[in-house]
């Protein structure tokens, strides 16, 4: 499942962009048990760093309370029309992905 | 004379005190659709439906089975290979197969003979594990191409009838433990369990705001459940009987409830608590 790609938005308005990211991932904690009794390991993204171009626009240590497939929207200073703005995570497997958007 | 005017003055106090309860619980009402219409704002951006939807167009042009075949060729009922529309227009009576299909039947037939699947490799699986993961992201692709349009069931055919008809009996139908029919939870307006509004399934507007919204994607289970996992659930919830997949019955309550919200807007795929 991870290797589902992220839908990226990315919008600016006012100088201010606004990015809206649903994230497909498992998001296992590592409490619950299968049907047999035995317990699913935990499996979820531990960090997300976001860029605007090159630049660092927002770092985030995530953890197993963040639902499985996240939403996460969160708004930055600048940005124009037709800039990139990447995504990408890690897991506690060291599995990585990242997409890219283009801001509309 | 007297006795008259002790009861105007009863009936008078009856109506003040009648009068304040129900204000106060009215305000209480108010806060709580408040609350549940912004927590609803909060999640309704970004719906994951369109994560399974994603791999549902994979699906769809994917050659699978022993004939190697995609579902490109597929006739949800407006031609092979159009899905714009389709499942607004859905369950319809299919000349082809001689039956009224919902969605869920009508792709196991495209399964079926476009790809040599076979239906049973759908109808034994287990909900969300199998064939029936895939016809649930097949059923999350085709049902956000119908998003927005307005539902538009064709119960012109005689064999559209006779399935309203069985399916409105099966709505009424009382059975198991708790004696429960679909009418106890959803024959009523104003009902809700926790944050989801129990619509008034008799009514058009009910009726369009149940069919409308579903087949969705449930965010307390992080799951996408189709029509067909939505009516079953409500059997085990009646704790009678769940239907077989795909079943007449299945179909007969989905073409009472649809035929019912004809004229009502698509909104699918859902977004539930």
């Amino acid at each position: 499942m991870a290797t589902n790609p992220m839908k990226i938005r990315a919008a600016n308005k006012d100088g201010v962009t606004e990015v809206k990211v649903l994230i497909s991932h498992e998001m296992e904690t590592g409490q619950r048990k299968d049907a047999s009794g035995a317990t699913i390991p935990a499996w979820f993204i531990t960090d997300l760093t976001a860029k605007h171009n090159d630049k660092v626009v927002l770092t985030s240590e995530f953890g197993t309370s963040i639902s499985k497939n996240p939403f996460l929207a969160f708004r930055f200073k600048g940005g124009a029309k037709g800039d990139k703005v990447s995504v990408s995570w890690k897991d506690n497997k060291g599995e990585t992905r990242s997409d890219e958007a283009a801001i509309a | 004379m007297r006795q008259n005017k002790l009861f105007v003055l009863l009936a008078t106090f009856v109506a003040a005190a009648g009068g304040l309860g129900s204000t106060a619980v009215l305000a209480d009402k108010a806060s709580d659709e408040a609350a549940i219409a912004r927590y609803r704002e909060m999640i309704a951006d970004g719906n994951p439906a369109e994560l399974v939807a994603g791999q549902g167009e994979e699906l769809w042009k994917t050659k699978r089975g022993p004939k190697n075949a995609s579902l490109e060729q597929c006739d949800l009922g407006l031609g092979p290979g159009v899905v714009n529309g389709a499942s607004a227009r859905l369950p319809r009576y299919f000349k082809d197969t001689g039956r009224v299909q919902d969605l869920e039947t009508r792709l196991m037939t495209c399964m079926e003979t476009l790809q040599g699947i076979d239906p049973k490799a759908v109808i034994d699986a287990k909900w969300l594990k199998g064939e029936r993961e895939t016809m649930a992201a097949l059923v999350a692709y085709i049902v956000t191409q119908s998003n927005g349009q307005k539902i538009a069931i064709d119960m012109k055919p005689p064999q559209m009838k006779k399935m309203y008809e069985l399916g409105k009996m099966a709505f009424y139908y009382r059975s198991g433990p708790m004696d429960f029919a679909c009418t106890t939870c959803h024959g009523e307006a104003g009902k809700r369990i926790r944050l989801q509004d129990l619509p008034d399934l008799r009514t058009q507007a009910g009726a369009a705001a149940g069919w409308g919204t579903w087949p969705a994607y449930r965010v307390s289970s992080g799951e996408f459940w189709t029509m067909q996992h939505r009516l079953n659930d409500c059997y085990r919830q009646q704790r009678t009987a769940e239907p077989i997949y795909g079943s007449d019955v299945t179909i007969a309550l989905s073409v009472f409830l649809a035929a019912t919200a004809n004229g009502g807007p698509v909104l699918t795929p859902g977004l539930k608590r």
